[in-house]
């Protein structure tokens, strides 16, 4: 048994003492039993397994990212409201130091890398394909293993604060403190493993991406004609690409050094613990702006269709997202100007770091001069973008300000820094998604999200955001540190702290209030919609809504930039005469994404618990699922075209009759 | 992905879904890329850094390792005849002469797998020192690759028995070339910077 379990016990590996553990393990074994016998009960098993555990369909496999995303914005959230919880008062007593270190740690992973990307890349799933006129990405099968990796990956990080214990040395996880010596627990095997295998999903989910948006756009869309959101992602992956692998090497490393005893990031044997810092920032610089990319192309795409005009300097556009990722990738330093690598290093990269101010402005300019003129249409999709406007000027103006190497000893560790990325992500990333979700909710589910509960949901998240946040840069110039669980009465953080804890309940409502909407709009939203409600410009409006599983009979040719406003305004007909219909080559489902990744998430979790025979013995399956890749012919098979015929005229024919375009 | 099929390119490049798989993996080329820069700039940060253990002078022997060199260099010349073979149509001789390279291949393994061993033998483990960590695992990855790189072969090499050549086993030939060849260039920079460059140094 110790060669099994090496060095790890089993009174170790569940977690226990803790009431809200132990409440969190007796609750997520009740939702366990509760989702499988629901399951059993309502005989939807075999559902389950073919229309969405097997799927290769591009569109189902961005819902699943997105309802991957929900669920663990809830988790992360969570974490967030008892952080907030845990200050709202000096010297509170609610959570320990070392609980609190667990929930800061957990909130930033969750947040950036389980649910900022699947909600982007299930959003760039959903739409990327539509938007370019192809009828899937490149690799299928290779874009559902890239799901099931995250999923994995998502749920390994997820289950550590009930089995084992949660990582606890901050989403960063710097060296020496997230070595074996400081951080002896298995914790953060934790964060080694579980965003090792996330994070491969998304390296594939890259290529997969680039590819895609190079080699499958309808004829005539030339790369200049492309939609912002599909540009904005392809270079996304294009970072991805660059990015991601330096990450997996130096996470890597870390498991290296946590579970086989190396000498990379340690401080003894000669190991270099800023080292990991560089690497970690190598990737973790780049990662921001994937994130905020597509994130941007979706407000390109929101503020476009809602001003009724074309984008304002698309071109400039275009260069500045170039632009934004090739300076991305020169300023990792300045998040540690006071690592002490002298004035020259530091100014080096105080001027790059500004640098990326100058192509942002452009586009910020760019949507304000999108919007003048313009018949804007005050929809929830809009309101998101128009928030984010100047909320995102004050996250991008205080980082102007941590930019200049000299103040940042001022600012550094402080939760100025906390307030100002915060900033950055969630008016840059969280109103993106939402202006995207409520945009792109009826393509996807043929119902809209009500409108009425939107508004509700962005005025409370957004007030609640600010409240949050704003009294946070206070806090910190006035010498609040990040990081630390409490507080003393003496400092006078009080009454700014507790204005921040009220913001967040705020913004919980807020996001509440959006739960309830998905559940409130997929029981009583109208079904009777048209295929293009908001009157939009771009070719994925130019299909079915909700859209056929082969998205386009056939597919569109493009002339112009916003090619299917360009159609609407020249008359061209979408109706299509039976004998140019074609059967259509479609890829079929395999079951074989969800069992590879099953296995490396059996094996991650037996790397986790340094059980490393056991992790041999998984990967043996691994191997087993390579060579039955290899061998795996099937080709597909063809849609016919009676079916065409039919799934064609149901949608053309409705359409005729309902008109409830916004605005 | 079957459909369309155009007679006038080479035979890997006739499908659509080969094309989109070629440039694919010419993308996850550039990811490997980075993968091993990566790696090298960690052993080039951590060489010198022995904490008391052996450095490269007590361990490195030219010898062997020049042979490793010249084993895997040759293999990357028999891929090359191999895909010649596989332009020319000749399913058997493209067969032989991935057989042959395999076998190079797995000499290098052998030979790369022994000097692990002999190190491990004179006390320098990667548990040792920063340099060894760097060293081990830089080497060790690429000796992954290859190893993968001849299990993958071997699939491929049964595929092209059992099914002839055809568009798909044509591209997934091609493509375990891109792969092997690019190994072979790892390697270079593997054999000039972490064994030339200190041996004279």
């Amino acid at each position: 048994m110790d060669i099994l379990l090496g060095s790890i016990q089993w009174n170790e590996i569940l977690m226990g003492g803790d009431p809200l553990i132990v409440g969190s393990q007796i609750a997520i074994g009740l939702t366990m039993l509760g989702i499988l016998a629901g399951l059993t009960f309502f005989k939807k098993w075999s559902w389950l397994w073919r229309e969405w555990l097997t799927t290769v369909d591009h569109k189902r496999i961005g819902i699943m990212y997105i309802l991957a995303g929900v669920l663990m914005f809830f988790r992360g959230g969570m974490d967030g409201i008892l952080m907030k919880v845990q200050t709202l008062t000096p010297e509170e007593k609610f959570l320990n130091a070392q609980h609190y270190n667990e929930i800061f740690t957990t909130h930033g992973v969750i947040m950036i890398l389980f649910m900022a990307m699947p909600f982007l890349i299930g959003l760039m799933n959903v739409v990327i394909p539509l938007q370019i006129g192809a009828r899937d990405v490149a690799f299928p099968q290779l874009n559902a293993l890239s799901f099931w990796l995250f999923f994995v990956g998502a749920m390994l990080f997820n289950i550590s604060f009930v089995i084992g214990g949660s990582p606890d040395a901050g989403w960063t996880a710097y060296f020496p403190l997230a070595g074996k010596e400081f951080s002896p627990g298995i914790g953060n095997n934790y964060y080694a493993v579980a965003i090792q295998i996330a994070g491969i999903g998304t390296l594939m989910t890259g290529i997969n991406f680039i590819v895609t948006i190079l080699k499958m756009r309808a004829k005539g869309m030339t790369l200049l004609k492309m939609p912002m959101f599909s540009w904005t992602s392809l270079i996304t992956s294009i970072i991805i690409v660059a990015a991601f692998p330096i990450f997996t090497v130096a996470l890597a490393l870390m498991t290296f050094d946590r579970i086989f005893g190396t000498h990379f990031f340690t401080i003894s044997g000669g190991g270099m613990d800023m080292m990991w810092v560089n690497l970690f920032w190598l990737w973790g610089h780049p990662e921001v702006y994937i994130v905020v990319l597509p994130a941007f192309g979706m407000f390109s795409e929101v503020i476009a269709t809602f001003s009724r005009k074309s984008l304002f300097g698309y071109k400039s556009m275009v260069g500045s997202i170039v632009g934004i990722a090739f300076l991305s990738m020169l300023v990792w330093v300045h998040h540690f100007f006071t690592m002490g690598a002298g004035p020259a290093v530091n100014s080096i990269f105080s001027i790059t770091t500004m640098m990326i101010a100058i192509p942002t402005g452009v586009k910020m300019f760019n949507w304000l001069f999108t919007m003048r003129k313009g018949r804007i249409q005050f929809t929830t999709a809009m309101l998101w973008a128009l928030a984010f406007v100047p909320n995102f000027v004050i996250g991008g103006v205080t980082g102007v300000m941590l930019a200049m190497g000299a103040a940042d000893y001022q600012y550094h560790n402080t939760l100025f820094l906390v307030a100002h990325f915060h900033y950055v992500l969630i008016p840059g990333v969280v109103f993106a998604v939402f202006a995207g979700l409520y945009y792109w909710w009826p393509k996807m589910f043929g119902h809209m999200l009500n409108e009425k509960l939107g508004k509700i949901h962005f005025w409370f998240f957004v007030i609640g955001f600010n409240l949050t946040f704003m009294p946070m840069f206070f806090l910190g110039l006035k010498g609040a540190v990040r990081r630390s669980y409490t507080f003393s009465v003496e400092s006078g953080f009080a009454p700014l702290f507790l204005v921040s804890g009220i913001g967040a309940f705020i913004l919980a409502i807020g996001f509440g209030a959006f739960c309830y909407n998905i559940y409130w709009s997929a029981r009583y939203a109208d079904r009777n919609i048209s295929n293009d409600p908001w009157d939009a410009r771009t070719l994925e409006w130019a299909t079915a809504t909700p859209v056929q599983h082969y998205n386009f009979a056939k597919v569109p040719e493009v002339k112009s930039l916003d090619a299917f406003w360009h159609m609407k305004k020249n008359k061209v007909s979408l109706d299509i005469s039976e004998d140019e219909l074609e059967e259509i080559h479609m890829p079929s489902n395999s079951g074989q994404p969800i069992i590879m990744a099953s296995i490396i998430g059996v094996a991650g979790f037996f790397l986790v618990f340094e059980w490393k025979i056991a992790a041999l013995i998984a990967a043996v399956g691994i191997l087993v699922g390579l060579i039955v890749r290899s061998f795996d012919y099937n080709d597909g098979y063809h849609v016919h075209i009676d079916e065409i015929k039919k799934t064609e005229s149901k949608w053309r024919k409705v359409t005729k009759g309902v008109n409830n375009n916004v605005g | 992905m079957s459909a369309n099929v155009n007679t006038s390119l080479p035979l890997e490049y006739q499908t659509e879904q080969s094309r989109l798989n070629i440039l694919g993996f010419w993308i996850f080329l550039g990811a490997e890329i980075v993968l091993f820069a990566t790696l090298f700039a960690t052993y080039s940060v951590l060489k010198a850094r022995y904490a008391g253990g052996p450095t490269p002078n007590d361990l490195f022997e030219i010898k062997g390792i020049l042979t490793e060199t010249i084993l895997l260099l040759t293999s990357s010349f028999t891929c090359g005849l191999a895909i010649f073979e596989m332009r020319r149509n000749n399913r058997n001789g493209l067969v032989a002469w991935m057989i042959v390279t395999l076998l190079l291949g797995a000499g290098f393994v052998f030979m790369e797998i022994t000097e692990f061993i002999n190190y491990v033998h004179e006390g320098a483990t990667m548990q040792t020192s920063a340099f060894l960590s760097s060293f081990f695992v830089l080497l060790g990855t690429h000796g992954l690759h290859v190893s993968m790189g001849i299990g993958w072969a071997t699939m491929i090499i049964i595929q092209l028995i059992r099914r002839g050549l055809t568009p798909t086993t044509a591209r997934k030939t091609f493509i375990i070339g891109l792969y092997w060849h690019f190994l072979d260039v790892v390697w270079i920079f593997i054999f000039t910077f972490v064994y030339l460059a200190r041996m004279v140094g």
